[in-house]
């Protein structure tokens, strides 16, 4: 089996589990609407107005659509965080990459970036920078001349990750409480809808992003070899791992930007997908894209109907299951850097 | 008849004194390697041996002098546009690596299409073909982590053979090896040089296995040439006692009538 028709049929089959979750997603919440009232809503043949409309079309799939996003896009940020480091370990927020843009896009909240499509790209931008600048000092803290050592790699996204939390906590005790409005519920990460020109800005940023990383993923493969060996072969080492940074670093602030430094994912879905499918950067990419989408989803649906009508931080959930699946990579894979 | 690489004076230091080792340096080495041909590299550690395999592939910028791969300067070329031309056999792939042999094998069609996001399937017809020249298509689905040394330096091999080069470099090709391995790698390196007519860059410790394949050796010492000609003309007892610093016997091999050398081992007295 060619590699193209292998990736087409993983697709196939996450786009189906996709589609059960976001079906699933459909139907439930804390206001009930009966499925045939959905189905009617979502063809378009429901009714004009009412709450039902209202509840389906203008909260529940927008923040359907955003859960899917986010969870792509971080899903995706891991995996290239990961091939880049060659550490099995990497992941936006483990690395303090998260912390850097949530402080950028903490910033643009509270020198009031204007309304709508301006704050939605506003904050994108900011997002992207923090998590470039984060990114950039965790790398300079921890490269050696022998590379970038798992442990002092940890350490590093910590000691980072404290400082821009420490520089958030600041900008909000220096700022009139009610211009604050969701800061802290946004940052425990907690997906909520977004008005479709906004969305459009998350989803053009996502595919930059993964565009991004997903055209280095053969050449990503190759620098399992080490630096020297992908070079001999070909491979402009330097601008590989610039774009994979870059395409990394902008998956994580946008996310951050619209629904808040959600940790863990992008450990846990390319990690799990690697045990599956293997080491292949050109499938686990594209897979995690699909898988990281529908698992946020889950964990969104499940974080606002458990404790319906209250809600809870889908990032609470993430890092309910992500920090003892780290635990676990842990104490049984640190010992050998896999790409 | 253009040569298939040719250093022209090339000068390389490496920034002195980086991570507390003494400064060294590359200093006018020139040499070619025509086509078909076996050239022998040799000399003790630290002559510069692995610093010429990275100039030849340009990992490394000469600073002064040329590069010249089939008569264009390596400069002006891409990295793949080298490593279509020269492939590099590394003495073992990094610890840990996650990939299937054939997967390693087919990283060396990278070159021939760098833009393509999965091989073809004629890229998958040639790794076959390589595979099964060094013998190794049983393996195909194994990961690396689970070969011998043995199994894993055919692999390597395998791999660069799939890169269709014109010129092969071995770096220590028999480092990892037992005798009958040894045998194996050497009967395997004649063969390709026979049927493939590939050029063969051999940098190698080992001055027997050297001498029996190569059709000419280039001794280096400190970052020079010292001696380049015939084996039996470089494999000289003078020659060699005084760039290895210690007491040597030429010999000829019992079977092959090549030049053989021997340590005569201090006493300690």
């Amino acid at each position: 089996m060619t590699g193209g028709v292998r990736l087409a049929w993983i697709c196939c089959g996450l786009l189906l589990l996709l589609s059960a979750v976001t079906l699933g997603s459909l139907l439930v919440g804390a206001a009930p609407v009966s499925p045939g009232a959905v189905l009617d809503l979502i063809t378009g043949r429901g009714p004009s107005q009412g709450t039902d409309r209202t509840v389906i079309l203008a909260i529940r799939v927008p923040r359907i659509a955003a859960a899917l996003l986010a969870g792509g896009a971080l899903a995706v940020a891991g995996a290239g965080f990961q091939a880049l480091t060659r550490n099995p370990l990497a992941e936006p927020s483990i690395l303090g990459v998260s912390g850097g843009a949530a402080f950028g896009v903490v910033l643009g909240q509270v020198s009031g970036l204007g309304q709508g499509i301006v704050e939605a790209l506003g904050l994108t931008a900011l997002g992207f920078a923090g998590a470039l600048v984060a990114g950039i000092a965790v790398y300079l803290i921890a490269y050696t001349a022998d590379g970038l050592p798992v442990h002092t790699l940890l350490l590093a996204g910590v000691i980072v990750g404290i400082f821009f939390s420490a520089a958030i906590t600041v900008l909000i005790s220096i700022v009139d409480t009610n211009r604050l409005g969701g800061v802290i519920h946004w940052l425990l990460g907690s997906v909520a809808p977004i008005p479709p020109a906004s969305l459009a800005v998350f989803a053009l940023a996502t595919a930059a992003g993964v565009w991004l990383v997903l055209g280095q993923a053969r050449a990503l493969n190759l620098l399992a070899l080490g630096e020297e060996g992908a070079s001999e072969l070909g491979v402009n080492a330097l601008r590989v791992k610039r774009r994979i940074f870059a395409g990394a670093a902008l998956l994580t602030g946008t996310v951050v930007a619209f629904v808040g430094p959600i940790g863990f994912v992008g450990l846990i879905v390319p990690q799990a997908l690697r045990m599956l499918l293997g080491p292949d950067n050109r499938i686990i990419v594209p897979a995690a894209l699909l898988a990281g989408g529908a698992f946020l989803l889950a964990a969104d649906t499940l974080a606002r109907t458990v404790v319906a009508p209250a809600e809870l931080s889908v990032g609470v959930l993430t890092s309910f299951c992500g920090a003892p699946f780290f635990i676990w990579l842990l104490r049984s894979r640190v010992g050998r850097p896999t790409p | 008849m253009t040569a298939l690489c040719e250093f022209q004076h090339v000068g390389f230091a490496y920034p002195a004194g980086a991570h507390g080792r003494p400064p060294f340096e590359i200093r006018d080495l020139s040499f070619a390697l025509a086509p078909g041909e076996v050239l022998g590299l040799i000399g003790p550690n630290a002559a510069g041996k692995t610093t010429v395999i990275r100039l030849l592939s340009r990992v490394l910028e000469p600073s002064r002098g040329e590069v010249l791969l089939a008569g264009r300067s390596a400069s002006r070329l891409g990295r793949a546009a080298i490593a279509r031309q020269v492939a590099v056999v590394p003495q073992d792939v990094p610890q840990g690596f996650p990939y299937t042999v054939e997967q390693l094998v087919l990283m060396g069609r990278f070159p021939h299409a760098p833009g393509r996001f999965f091989e073809s399937r004629e890229d998958l017809e040639i790794a076959r073909e390589a595979m099964a020249l060094t013998g190794v298509e049983a393996l195909a689905a194994e990961p690396l982590d689970r070969l011998s040394g043995g199994e894993r330096q055919r692999v390597v091999l395998a791999r660069a053979l799939a890169q269709r080069p014109r010129l092969l470099v071995l770096d220590e090709p028999t480092a990892h090896l037992d005798l009958r391995y040894q045998a194996e790698c050497v009967a395997l390196l004649r063969r390709l040089h026979r049927d493939e007519g590939l050029g063969i860059l051999l940098v190698s410790h080992d001055l027997n296995l050297a001498a029996e394949v190569s059709d000419r050796l280039l001794l280096m010492a400190a970052g020079s040439a010292v001696s380049v000609g015939t084996p039996e003309e470089v494999m000289q007892e003078t020659v060699l006692e005084a760039v290895y610093g210690c007491r040597v016997v030429v010999d000829k091999h019992p079977a092959t009538r090549k030049p053989t050398v021997n340590v005569v081992w201090p006493d300690g007295r």
